[in-house]
């Protein structure tokens, strides 16, 4: 018989995305594309104020309105037994009480959702909710952080650091004392928040869902209905970006759900854009102080990191503000405190490099304002304070190429042109800057399962729960079964973003890759044994006296080292009368091995901008990221990994904030035409350099995370390139035109 | 969201009289402004009258009479295609300028010039039914005044109403000089110089401009001018595409061998209409075309402006956004 030529895939490899044709030709659904028979629509009714108690809601223009199956509120709202419950604090992921929907008549934030209107069509179910009138009983709020500081609580999970003398930085030969603010940032992700949810009977709910992790929306939908593991199914495959907007079930969840109980149809609620701004999460804006001291030779001495953020009177909402001050550099003496702001806003939720984004520019900036305090190159001054292992946890680094990381980005930017004088470089009527920072990011993985099965043609399905929010999970998956099993990547499919699948973590934390990929990993591990086997053993089997040692797995076969015998995996089946094999594993998250050292992923980013020297707009004109994220797995979906950071990043620096009047403790810019990010003209390009070293720790694949990393210090990189193009330190961001003046 | 009647019209008079019938209705355009104010709420017609079928589309050479040289563009021409059509490129590049500062090309491919001229503010205020607004609901407060203003006038503002108006294209027009024609159910045609097309705010900010009830724009002429390779369109904004103007700078300088003939110069981002900078354009007649006289004259223009308390930094913007507008155009326009 005649082998047609099979391309093997390996890890590695820059392969296209499987799903990228579904993509651009519209056949990927979201969560706002299913239709099912006979769905109806929900609007979400949404709060005016910020503080107090509805006192009366009219809903009778809205119920006698063309159309209208029900209007929700707290008054009729089905009850949610999670909700009389109580919290339980021990295993929430955020502690307090979460917002529990229709549950009373009191408002914690502006544009709360209060009511559902339930319709015929989406336009009905619209004009519904605008008939709906509502009288408040209003308390005076608070929304303003840097009002409220002296109210600020720690944490219940919190705690404060020091290692070595507290405050040491006030002693330094040379030492600063500075303060820095982000604003809120909202994710703001393409795709708006949607679900659809149908009940079967009393006791079994489907929702198509955005999320970021199918399992966890099961569970928390099984905790709040009270319902079996196998009655409640979240499926998710497609999601239009999250950046940890999707990692909690949101009042889109649960309106849908209770909509679907009380009209006993499908129901369809997709949130609007402004929804999005207060109701499913954001970045907390920050005020950071930091203190730093060097000795004359830039040796760090001292650093104090303190930090606020704000959180909402319900949850405390705590993010890893001061982790990258705690590790990035070898300093001796080290205290970092983390304060939260309770204010009448919604709950804060993670956001990409949640805390490590703003922490780490101050911590960055700060770093700049030393090197020239000292008169010291900023990347030199990195350098000598590089620190050989974690000195938080006393542990060698599972693997640190930061250094290499520096080596790489310096030299294909250029860093060496660089004049130091700030304002000594220029072109034309711009004054043009350059600038750097360093990153670090925690590098983990989580338990996770999965299932191969290979079917009697000889192909392979491997099936696990977890999301692809848009990195490309589900091509790297693809690939790392086709390279273990040695397999046309054609013959893999990877099914995915369904909770009935095997069990899988978020997609959030940068650990898709090394936690579910292992699992992978193992299970097509296992799987090749099986066949291996089975080829041994096979009735008539020409490898009947080979030990497994003597075989080799390649291009879909079993056979031996010198090919002369070469079985399929479908003739394995068919010999054996076997429909299908399968395996499942479930792949262990840290073990032992793993606590002996500290995981990081480290970057250096370096950026030239140009500012204009009457009008000051900052354009960036390149940048060179340089990233060591262990093994690339796919270098087209890492590299897509590290625009997306960049990109990011320029709309912190530059653009990004949510501003509310706080008078009203309202958002004010609520629409992506006045809350502004990145347009293809404000994203110059972008140089990519990965040190492409594996891991020898963390997963077989030798991949630390690659979603966040680029992200963190890159806003500190574009103050310290405005710094050095004009001299003026902006510490609050982000740097528009006007603190340029 | 409210039901209304949609109505197509494909003549003017149908369109004028469909309006005299119901003082509720409104012309329909690209619908790029007036869509996305009905989904918020702020606008509230009952009857949509859909204008996109008029013949009023063409960009046309004016031939006979005082604009002889000059051009006609049909309210209903798109952004796109007005800013890209040869006549305008050669002749009036401030114009293709501006309209291609604004927005983004999808926008601009559905927006007419008509739609343009009669588009609303952006202050956040007017958009946000929870919060007072005179525009939207006359005698309920300017959420602005002691609110959020950076974006917000530093010229020509009351108590009643801070707002700016949004347009780049109307800033050009103002500088060029242009003509709005307008028609009403009365079959009667009117010609508005530009500068006095839209208003200041004083105590009814409701009136963004001088049409009466009913009226609809036709076209816009503008006349011949000789500084078309002198003249520059300046916004600065807080990204590189696709937001609204801090300030922006509309100036055409016309020479007499090394001196200043006259100088047109329109602000926008500043004012409830685009701002004719006359302090300015007065100072630099007959003066030699330096930096030094732009920014003399730019200086001149700012020192009747009253900031709010988070837009003071407009006035130093604005000279020197004047002074790099004005050094630019000296350059032919180049960047
Ligand atoms: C996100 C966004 C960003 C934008 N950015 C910019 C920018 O940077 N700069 C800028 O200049 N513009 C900007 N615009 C505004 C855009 O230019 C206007 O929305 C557009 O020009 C309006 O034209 P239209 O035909 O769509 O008007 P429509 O929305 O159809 O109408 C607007 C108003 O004009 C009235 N109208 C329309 N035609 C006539 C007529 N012939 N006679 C009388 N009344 C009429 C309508 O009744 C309505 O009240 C932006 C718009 C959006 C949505
Ligand atoms: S500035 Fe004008 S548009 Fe804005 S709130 Fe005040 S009245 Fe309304």
């Amino acid at each position: 018989m005649e082998k047609a030529f099979i391309k093997k895939v390996q890890i590695g490899d820059a392969m296209d995305r499987v799903d990228a044709r579904l993509k651009v030709s519209g056949a990927a659904r979201y969560a706002a594309e299913y239709t099912l028979k006979s769905v109806v629509y929900g609007v979400l009714v949404t709060s005016t104020i910020a503080k107090g108690s509805i006192k009366e809601m009219d809903t009778r223009a809205a119920e006698k309105a063309p159309g209208v199956l029900a209007i929700i509120n707290h008054k009729n709202a089905p009850k949610v037994p999670g909700h009389q419950a109580g919290t339980d604090n021990e295993g929430s992921r955020v502690y307090g009480q979460e917002f529990r929907l229709f549950y009373d008549n009191k408002i914690y934030h502006n544009d709360q959702p209060i009511a559902l209107a339930i319709a015929s069509t989406p336009e009905q179910a619209e004009h519904a909710a605008s008939l709906i009138k509502v009288h408040y009983a209003q308390e005076k709020h608070q929304t303003n952080s840097k009002a409220n500081t002296s109210n600020a609580i720690t944490p219940a999970r919190g705690k404060d650091y020091s290692r070595g003398t507290a405050y040491a930085f006030k002693n330094a030969p040379v030492n600063l004392e500075l303060e820095y603010g982000t604003p809120i940032q909202v994710h703001n992700p393409m795709e708006p928040h949607a679900t659809t949810a149908v009940w079967e009977g009393a006791t079994k709910v489907t929702v198509y869902n955005k999320t970021q992790a199918t399992k966890l929306s099961q569970q928390e939908i099984m905790k709040a209905f009270d319902l079996k593991e196998e009655n409640v199914q979240a499926i998710s495959p497609f999601v239009g970006g999250a950046f940890g907007s999707s990692s909690r079930v949101w009042p889109q969840e649960m309106a849908a759900i209770m909509g679907a109980k009380v009209t006993g149809k499908p129901v369809k609620v997709a949130l609007k854009r402004d929804q999005v701004f207060n109701m499913v999460g954001y970045r907390p804006r920050s005020i950071q102080k930091i203190g730093i001291g060097a000795t004359a030779e830039g040796i760090l001495t001292g650093i104090t990191h303190e930090a606020f953020t704000s959180t909402s009177q319900y949850e405390q909402f705590t993010e890893r503000i001061v982790d990258p001050t705690k590790t990035l550099y070898n300093c001796p003496n080290l205290n970092t405190a983390y304060k939260l702001i309770p204010l009448d806003m919604s709950t804060p939720c993670w956001t990409r490099g949640p805390g490590e984004t703003s922490g780490s520019f101050a911590l960055e900036s700060a770093m700049d304002e030393l090197a020239y305090a000292l008169n010291i190159d900023p990347l030199a001054l990195r350098l000598k304070n590089y620190a050989p292992s974690d000195p938080e946890k006393n542990l060698p680094w599972s693997s640190n190429y930061l250094k290499e990381c520096y080596q790489m980005g310096a030299d294909r930017f250029g860093w060496n042109k660089r004049t130091p004088t700030p304002g000594s470089m220029r072109k034309d009527e711009w004054q043009v800057g350059m600038g750097m920072a360093a990153g670090i990011y925690k590098s983990e993985r989580d338990a996770a399962s999965a299932i191969a099965t290979v079917l009697a043609n000889g192909s392979v399905v491997v099936q696990s729960a977890v999301a692809d929010v848009g990195p490309g999970s589900a091509t790297i998956f693809t690939q790392i079964a086709a390279d273990v099993l040695a397999m046309d990547v054609k013959q893999v499919t990877f099914e995915w973003g369904n909770s009935k699948l095997p069990k899988a973590p978020g997609q959030f934390g940068s650990h898709t890759t090394a936690s579910v990929g292992s699992a992978i990993y193992e299970v097509c591990t296992l799987l090749k044994k099986k066949l291996q086997e089975l080829a041994i053993t096979m009735p008539n089997s020409e490898l009947a006296r080979a030990q497994q040692n003597d075989l080799v797995v390649e291009e879909g076969t079993v056979g031996l080292k010198n090919k002369q015998i070469q079985l399929s995996y479908a003739d394995i089946l068919k010999s054996h009368a076997l429909p299908q094999v399968q395996v499942s594993t479930e792949s262990k998250g840290g073990g032992p091995e793993q606590e002996k050292y500290s995981g990081k992923s480290f970057c250096a980013n370096f950026v030239e901008v140009r500012v204009h020297s009457l009008t000051g707009e900052v354009r960036v004109n390149r940048v060179v990221s340089a990233v060591d994220c262990g093994r690339v797995v796919n270098k087209k979906t890492a590299t897509s990994q590290v625009y997306g950071s960049i990109t990011w990043g320029i709309g912190i620096a530059l653009m990004e904030e949510a501003k509310l009047d706080h008078r009203y403790g309202r958002h004010l810019n609520n629409d992506l035409a006045e809350y502004h990010v990145p347009t293809c003209a404000d994203v110059p390009p972008i140089e990519v350099l990965f040190v492409d070293k594996p891991d020898p720790v963390i997963d077989p694949m030798g991949a630390k995370g690659i979603g966040e990393i680029p992200l963190v210090g890159f806003s500190a990189a574009i103050a310290n390139a405005v710094y050095h193009a004009t001299g003026k330190r902006i510490r609050e961001l982000p740097i528009t035109p006007d603190k340029l003046l | 969201m409210r039901p209304f009647i949609y109505t197509p019209t494909s003549t003017v008079s149908a369109a004028t009289q469909k309006l005299k019938a119901n003082p509720h209705a409104k012309y329909l355009a690209g619908g790029t402004n007036l869509l996305d104010l009905m989904k918020e709420d702020v606008e509230k017609p009952t009857e949509l009258v859909d204008i996109t079928r008029l013949v009023l589309t063409e960009v046309k050479a004016i031939t006979t009479g005082v604009n002889k040289g000059g051009i006609t563009i049909g309210a209903l021409g798109k952004n796109t295609d007005t800013a890209n059509h040869p006549l305008i490129r050669q002749n009036f590049p401030l114009l293709t300028q501006s309209i291609l500062a604004g927005a983004s090309a999808q926008i601009r491919n559905m927006a007419s010039n008509g739609g343009n001229l009669n588009q609303r503010t952006r202050c956040p205020y007017f958009y946000e039914t929870s919060m007072p607004c005179n525009k939207r609901e006359p005698g309920s407060g300017c959420g602005a005044l002691e609110g959020i203003n950076r974006m917000h006038a530093i010229f020509g503002w009351s108590q009643a109403c801070v707002a700016v108006h949004p347009s780049d294209m109307c800033v050009a027009l103002a500088a060029l000089d242009a003509v709005v024609k307008v028609q009403g159910a009365d079959g009667k045609e009117r010609s508005i110089p530009f500068t006095d097309y839209h208003r200041l705010p004083g105590d009814t900010p409701q009136k963004d401009n001088t049409l009466n009830p009913g009226e609809l724009i036709t076209s816009i002429e503008i006349p011949i001018n000789n500084f078309a390779n002198t003249s520059y369109y300046l916004k600065v904004r807080d990204r590189a595409s696709y937001a609204f103007a801090l300030i922006s700078v509309a100036a055409g300088v016309e020479l007499e061998g090394t001196r200043i003939k006259q100088a047109k110069i329109a602000l926008g981002g500043v004012a409830h209409k685009p701002w004719r900078a006359l302090e300015a354009e007065k100072f630099l007649i007959g003066k030699e075309a330096t930096e030094a006289n732009f920014k003399q004259a730019a200086e001149l223009e700012m020192k009747s402006a009253k900031p709010l308390e988070h837009n003071e930094f407009k006035i130093e913007l604005g000279k020197r956004a004047i002074t790099r507008a004005l050094m630019q155009a000296m350059t032919g326009g180049k960047a």
